[in-house]
Parts: C-alpha cells; structure tokens; sequence
C-alpha cells in the first residue's frame, strides 16, 4: 500500500512538472509572437536559414552569420532597429509563406527565388541576389563543362528542392540522382566518389566549398543552369514596406556594403558572383 | 483549393505505389528475421540468448532515422555496399529496407516472445517427453499456437511499418514522404491541402489493414 501510494505521488509529481514546463513554454512563444505581430518597436523578427554556411548559418554558439544575415542586419538597420533589437527565427523552405501570412516574422531573407506562385501568398521586396543552379566538384574533377554531360553523372541533391526536380525534369532525366535530407549529406557522398557533383543554386554551393573544413577540396563547375532571384518576401500588400526595404537593399549596394557582405560569405571556391541585380518588385 | 492534383506533375499514386512496395518487402523480411530473433531469445544456448537480447535491446532503442541514414550514409557511401543496385534508385530502395526490416524485426521479436509466453508450459514439456528436439518444439508446438495469439500485436507493428516507411525519403527513396516535400517545395499556398492528401492516403493503407487483421485476429485466437 505503501509503495504504491508514493508511486502516485510520484508519478503526478512528474505528470505536474511536465505540465509546468509545456505551460512555460508556450507562454514565452506567446509573448514573442505577440510582440513582433503587435508591431511593437523593441524587437524585429526575421525569418532566416538556420543550415546553409554563407547564407544564414546559426552556431554552435548561437551566432549567426552568413549573407542573408548580413543583408537582413543592414535592412534592419535602415529600418531603425539596432543590431541587438533584431530576433532571427527559422524559416525553412515549406514555412516560409505561412510564417509571412500569419505574421509570425516581420520579413523573410532566406535564399527565397521570386516566382509566380509565392507571390500569390507574399509580396517581393529586391531581389538582392542573382543566383543560378550550379554543381559543386571534386576540385581534381574537369569531366563536367556543359549541362548535357550530367546525363551520365551521378548526382545528388536535397530531398524536394527546386534543384533536384529541375534535374529531373529539364535538365538531365537520364542523370542518377541521389535525394539526401541535406547538402552535408551529400558532401560525405562526393568526398567518397559515390556521386559525382551537388547540384543547387551557386551561392549556396559557395558557401558549403567556403568552410574550413572543406577548404580546397571541391570547387563550382560553373554552369549557369538556371536563374534565381532572391527576394525579401513580406506580408501581401505591405507596400510600406517593401518600398523602404527596397530602398535600404539600393543603399547597400550604392555603400558597398553589399559587395563587401558577397566577398566576406562566399568569396572562396572559385565563386564568380554576379553584381547587384536591379531592383524590380514593387516599381 | 487542390488543382494542383489536376496538374499532372505529380505522380502521387505512383508514390503511394512505391510506400506499399516498401511495407511489404519489410513486412516479410521482418517477420522472417523477427521469428529467427524470437527463436534465439528463447533458445537454451546462451550464445544466441545472448546476441538476440543484445540485438533487440540496441537496434530497438535505436532511432529509425538514424539506422536508415547509417544505412545509406555508412554502408553504401562510405564503405561501398550497395546490394547489387545500379542506380541509386534500386539501392536506396534496397538499404531502406534492409533498415526497416532491422528495426521492425524487433518489434516482431518481442510480440512473439509475449505470444511464447501465451502457450501453457505443459505443451513444450510433453512435446519434449516424445522426443522432439529444441527445434521441432518450438516450430510444431510452440509458434504456430505464438502465433495466432499474437495478430493484433503484428497488426498494429504493420501499421507502424507502414507510417515508419517515410522515413526512407531521407535517404531519396521516392515513395509519399519524399513526393510531399516537392509538392510542399512548389506549393506552398497550399500546404494544408497537400498535407491532407497525404495524411488521407496514409489512412486509407493503414485503417483496411488494422481492420482486417483485427478481424482475422479473432477468428484464428486459440480459446483456452
């Protein structure tokens, strides 16, 4: 009797403190949903990627760096928010619509291409990058010097991506592609000879090639297989904003800022970047 | 709301077809290795005793993300096995199920070990007093009666296969999990319809299965 009752003390103990925390939890997401939804001037939530060296990386320390970064900072800047004001959120490639819809960030900087179809649920500020679907080699590796040469390639890419269906579809059907959760995946795959290249947007491969773990071991083949603007995505028919932030992207280029952010994240590999694209959403 | 199934860019059916592919091959497999590892955990040779609880006590509490990875990553990448397939199409399908079946052996093992322990003592004891060996004991007398005590349980081991299989589209095995990214990746106004595409063809394999064996479940328990 007696120890089945300190069992049930125990077990509501447990049952309580999980409660507790779920409770706490929730509580703190509440309150900083509420605060960037609320417009509140203190804190700016932005959506970035957590997972791609070069672009929006966060740390093992909980610093974030990258381009995206970079660029979403000055914007944040010129929007009168100081650095330590600014609240980096994920956004993943499938939440970035609804993280904008539902006013969970103020805006999104995260490798996002301006197409059609997004654009019926968020609006474009920029673009602010000119990428293009490029391959990533072993750097001793010169098999590769038109798209036509991928149908007898083994490649690999990310579970989904626009890269991997272009592969598929246009590109090079006949090719062996390889599907992986993600691009570090496919770099054990490359190192060991078991693909050939890494297909995805330049800038993105630049910045994988860019790390110093992997510093002079692959290089960009440099084909431009595709066109990627990316854009600053915001709320549908904020035209505020998208006006003030296409501003502070055409100071940052003007300043140099930009150039400087390009060199600093994804200078290494080989990476020829294109200059600043003009401005085209919202005019 | 769902034009985009009007489009004729996916081939969602096509996908399904390779996630039933997928629960069969493993469901077999696992079956096949989870009786031999039921067998060992109850053999008198504390060897095999010793692997087969080992075996189940590790891979089980082992994620199954990580051993279809591992399958993908380490054995094939890394150390080259590729299990005869040309393409990485027929060998990520071929590692996925060698994962599956790993892992879902398991689970088959310890039903059947609950089931072992359904069939009164007194069966393996006079099987013994004719003269049957370990062997014959356990595949004349003891599984058949296991067996049948145990459909429910399997029952719902082959659902959880079923939904365990998108774990396959981690390593580009183009079965639902991996053709709801793209669609997610292309359409993503609609990302609640295309969730409930899935989430609706997931239930149509699984509810049949859970109610069928459910059914057969009945109909072949031995009443004691």
């Amino acid at each position: 009797m007696k120890i089945s009752k300190a069992a049930a003390a125990a077990a509501v103990a447990v049952a309580l403190a999980l409660t507790a925390t779920a409770c706490g939890g929730s509580k703190q997401d509440a309150a900083s949903d509420g605060g960037a939804s609320g417009g509140a001037k203190d804190k700016l939530v932005v959506g970035i990627k957590y997972d791609q060296p070069g672009l929006g990386l966060k740390t093992p320390d909980g610093k974030f760096t990258g381009f995206d970064v970079d660029v979403a900072t000055y914007v944040a800047k010129e929007l009168g928010y100081e650095p330590n004001q600014i609240e980096f959120k994920q956004a993943v490639s499938a939440e970035r619509e609804n993280l904008i819809a539902n006013g969970d960030v103020k805006f999104v900087v995260a490798t996002y291409s301006i197409n059609d179809k997004r654009k019926e649920k968020v609006d474009f500020a920029g673009p602010y990058f000119l990428a293009h679907q490029d391959l990533l080699v072993r750097a001793d590796d010169t098999s590769i010097t038109k798209a036509e040469d991928l149908n007898k390639k083994k490649l690999c890419s990310v579970t989904g991506s626009t890269s991997a269906q272009n592969v598929k579809t246009k590109l090079a059907p006949e090719a062996d592609l390889l599907e992986l959760g993600g691009y570090s995946e496919c770099l054990t795959g490359l190192e060991n000879k078991k693909v050939d290249a890494l297909t995805t947007d330049n800038s993105i491969l630049a910045g994988y090639a860019a790390q110093e773990k992997n510093k002079g071991k692959f290089k960009l083949a440099g084909l431009s297989l595709s066109n990627e603007n990316y854009g600053i995505g915001l709320k549908k028919g904020d035209k505020e904003l998208q006006t003030k932030i296409n501003a502070a992207l055409k100071k940052m280029v003007e300043d140099g800022s930009w150039q400087k952010a390009v060199d600093a994240n994804l200078g290494p590999a080989n990476f020829k970047s294109e200059p600043a694209p003009q401005i085209t959403e919202g005019s | 709301m769902f034009d985009f199934l009007d489009s004729g860019q996916y081939d969602v059916l096509g996908a399904f077809w390779v996630t039933v592919q997928l629960t069969l091959y493993s469901a077999v497999g696992s079956l096949i290795w989870g009786t031999v590892l039921a067998g060992m955990r109850v053999s008198p040779v504390p060897l095999l005793r010793g692997f087969g609880t080992a075996y189940v006590n590790l891979v089980r509490n082992t994620p199954l993300t990580l051993l279809v990875l591992g399958c993908s990553l380490g054995l094939s990448q890394t150390l080259g096995i590729d299990l005869a397939g040309d393409t990485f199409k027929e060998t990520g399908f071929r590692l996925a199920v060698l994962g599956l079946i790993a892992y879902t052996g398991t689970f088959v093992c310890e039903a059947l070990r609950s089931g072992i322990n359904t069939v009164p003592v007194g069966q393996a004891e006079a099987a013994r007093a004719l003269g049957l060996s370990f062997f014959q004991v356990l595949t004349l007398i003891v599984l058949p009666q296991a067996f049948r005590a145990v459909i429910a349980p399997l029952a719902n081991v082959l659902i959880a296969l079923t939904k365990n299989t998108t774990v396959a589209a981690t390593i580009g095995v183009a079965e639902a999990a991996l053709l709801m990214k793209e669609m997610l990746e292309n359409e993503a106004q609609a990302v609640f319809a295309v969730f409930a595409v899935f989430a609706l063809g997931f239930v149509l394999l699984t509810l049949p299965t859970g109610l069928l064996l459910g059914w057969v479940a009945k109909r072949v328990a031995v009443k004691r």
